[in-house]
């Protein structure tokens, strides 16, 4: 079980001129359209609960107005929650006097904003100096770190442009390289990439997810756009009018929906570049080992009514398949099962996604094995399986076909 | 059968005795102005007049090359021979000490003052109407509490000045820092700025251009303000004007004007281009 980094703990911010005052009708669980129309307050954040682990990408996805860029403002206090408490590291922030909140500021937590929000008066190396500069870094440290993350993101060469002078995309690495220059603890990302066209957006995530691969932060992603949701969230958070609607991992949100909001907000996503291999596999009924023999092969394809069946050792490793007329061709000419065994089986881990199986499925003539990382087979893919994967509703699953 | 009814009323007399008190109650602050006040204009004038004549030809010209461009270095020169040639150089330095000082001290006051409106929505609502009052109140007005607190004179025309002058340099900066992106201040939050950090390496950066505008109008209002303060003793090209009206001097009072006219083009150029060269600057090329 990883470390719990930061938990929020039925936070709520309320806009208006009296905001502790609605409080009771927000725990009394009045809709916040009661509560305007009643007292004039906005709710912008109704009563979240979420726990974010260590060394995860936690992303809270909603629509616009739904409240997520007022909440992830509540974890660096740039928006003071009206309710609740907020843990990091186990000491609730909110409690923090403003000279321990300048520290958390400095040391643990450091934002990415939606338009990049950069000093377009300082050159980009002092855009990436500015968090190490109120912390009173020496000039020369802080220019070396800053050259050391310019580098990161693949900007090297740029100290001493103006970021005016850059694209959209570029602007946003040095965002992000300024956020990563005082090594946070803690990465608070407020739709960094929505401003980007769709491609330099593709490119961006995939940079995240690999600077996320060697530096380990935890991220808290923010976003409007459901298959970047799910193609970098560990774990997502559904938010709407200022409530957490569903926390769960991409699979589990895809696969059970909590409501009919979430399975009409995730039905235009490409499910083939979410679920795994391991989502739509099927865990085998019939094994046979090589000592076994062709007999007992043919009994357990007799047995499950299927056509074909894998063949593994002792430490379930895969070795081949054998299909029904291949057993008994091989009874009758008295060969081993050894000799029928047809290893011309397409394998595939359990990690890999739907949309990669695709092609490997059409072209084996067998089902596809499914392995995990030391090899061992965990299950089986039918052409079958892969379609079913792509639609939402579950489809009665075809037995005709195996093998 | 239409008069006005016997009713009076006395508050130019309360206003009046006011004053009085201001001048009684408070004359250790005036004389700290005072001071303060003479002693910039003849630090100014010193120094202008320790600059021969042809050096300060070559300084108009660099600043003119420098912010504008060739010619108007040259023609900016041109002008400034031209009021030579009028015979009204010392007037014109004493005219430029003034405007000097009285910007001078618009803008240690204004900014801070800006800066704190932007800051306190409470004193913004209180200085609104006290700044609206300073703009339109005629100027003639105030030059007679001026003679009271600082008789005629140099510094007079300063205080007149400061008067008229001060509200767009505050007005501007209140404007500037509100207006700098909410996103860029929130960056500047985010990494745990202190307010004076945020003030100094965000906020008044990144307002500068707009309160170069304030400076640029602070500074031709002053300039506005020359003839109207030598009413109360002002020196310089202004007095002059208020001569050659007395003396109903068509000569002197054209060759006095366009020299206030020279003046002000070159003012506001100059300043012009140095708010041009900030905004350029953060949007190089």
């Amino acid at each position: 079980m990883a470390n719990i980094k930061v938990k929020i703990d039925h936070v709520s911010k309320i806009f208006g001129s009296k905001p502790k005052s609605v409080i009771p009708q927000v725990k009394s669980g009045k809709s916040k359209a009661e509560i305007l129309e009643e007292t004039g307050h906005t709710v912008g954040v109704y009563d979240a609960s979420m726990e974010i682990e260590e060394g995860e990408i936690f992303v809270i996805m909603g629509l616009s107005g739904s409240g997520k860029s007022t909440l992830i403002r509540c974890f660096n206090l740039l928006n003071k929650p009206t309710d609740g408490s907020i843990y990091v590291d186990g000491e609730n922030i909110i409690e923090y006097n403003s000279s321990q909140l300048k520290k958390f500021r400095q040391n643990k937590i450091a934002m990415v904003f939606q338009h990049f929000g950069l000093f377009d008066h300082r050159t980009v190396l002092e855009n990436i100096e500015y968090g190490l500069e109120i912390k009173n870094v020496s000039k020369e440290k802080r220019q070396q770190i800053a050259r050391e993350n310019l580098e990161v993101v693949g900007l090297k060469g740029y100290e001493d442009k103006y970021p005016d002078e850059l694209s959209g995309g570029m602007q946003q690495r040095v965002g992000l390289a300024r956020a990563l220059a005082n090594d946070p603890d803690i990465l608070l990302m407020d739709e960094p990439f929505s401003a980007l066209d769709p491609l330099i957006r593709r490119e961006m995530q995939l940079e995240l997810l690999d600077i996320q691969e060697r530096l380990k932060k935890t991220i808290i992603f923010i976003t409007h756009d459901v298959n970047e949701a799910f193609k970098l969230g560990d774990r997502v958070a559904v938010m709407k009018d200022g409530k957490v609607v569903q926390i769960g991992t991409p699979e589990t949100i895809l696969e059970s929906p909590a409501n009919d909001y979430i399975s009409d907000f995730i039905k235009d996503i490409d499910r083939s570049k979410i679920l795994q291999a391991e989502n739509v596999m099927i865990k085998p009924n019939a094994l046979v080992s090589l000592k076994d023999g062709l007999k007992v092969a043919i009994k357990e394809m007799e047995e499950n009514g299927i056509s074909s069946v894998f063949v593994v050792d002792r430490s379930r490793s895969l070795q081949g398949i054998v299909t029904i007329d291949d057993a008994i061709e091989g009874i009758k000419e008295k060969k081993s099962l050894e000799d029928v065994l047809s290893t011309d089986v397409t394998t595939v881990t359990k990690e890999e996604y739907v949309n990669d199986i695709i092609p490997k499925a059409l072209e084996s003539k067998y089902p596809l094995a499914v392995t995990s990382g030391n090899g061992r087979l965990e299950g089986f893919i039918l052409r079958v399986h892969v379609l079913s994967g792509l639609v939402a509703e579950d489809v009665n699953e075809s037995t005709e076909y195996h093998g | 059968m239409n008069d006005f009814p016997d009713i009076q009323s006395h508050l130019g007399d309360y206003v009046s005795d006011f004053v009085d008190f201001l001048d009684n109650a408070l004359s250790g602050l005036f004389d700290f102005i005072f001071f303060i006040s003479s002693r910039t204009i003849n630090g100014i004038e010193a120094f202008l007049d320790f600059l021969p004549w042809w050096l300060f030809l070559v300084l108009i010209f660099l600043l003119g090359w420098y912010f504008k461009s060739l010619w108007s270095g040259l023609l900016y020169t041109f002008f400034i021979f031209l009021v030579g040639t009028f015979g009204l150089w010392e007037e014109m330095m004493m005219t430029i000490s003034i405007v000097l000082s009285a910007v001078l001290i618009c803008l240690i006051i204004g900014i801070p003052l800006g800066v704190w409106m932007a800051f306190s929505k409470g004193f913004s609502t209180v200085m609104r109407p006290i700044l609206d009052a300073m703009q339109t109140m005629p100027s003639f007005v105030y030059l007679i509490p001026a003679i009271f607190f600082f008789g005629l004179g140099n510094v007079s025309a300063i205080f007149a000045t400061l008067i008229y002058a001060l509200p767009p340099v505050i007005r501007l900066t209140e404007l500037a820092i509100r207006g700098v992106d909410p996103e860029v201040v929130e960056s500047a939050q985010s990494f745990g700025s202190s307010r004076w950090q945020m003030l100094t390496k965000v906020q008044l950066p990144q307002a500068l251009p707009t309160i170069m505008a304030g400076v640029n109008q602070t500074t031709m209002m002053a300039l506005a303000m020359v003839v109207i303060a030598s009413m109360v003793g002002a020196q310089g090209l202004g007095e002059q004007v208020l001569i050659s009206i007395n003396r109903i001097d068509i000569a002197l009072g054209f060759e006095a004007g366009i020299s206030i006219v020279f003046l002000a083009i070159i003012i506001d150029r100059v300043t012009g281009g140095v708010a041009d060269r900030f905004q350029k600057h953060r949007r190089a090329n």
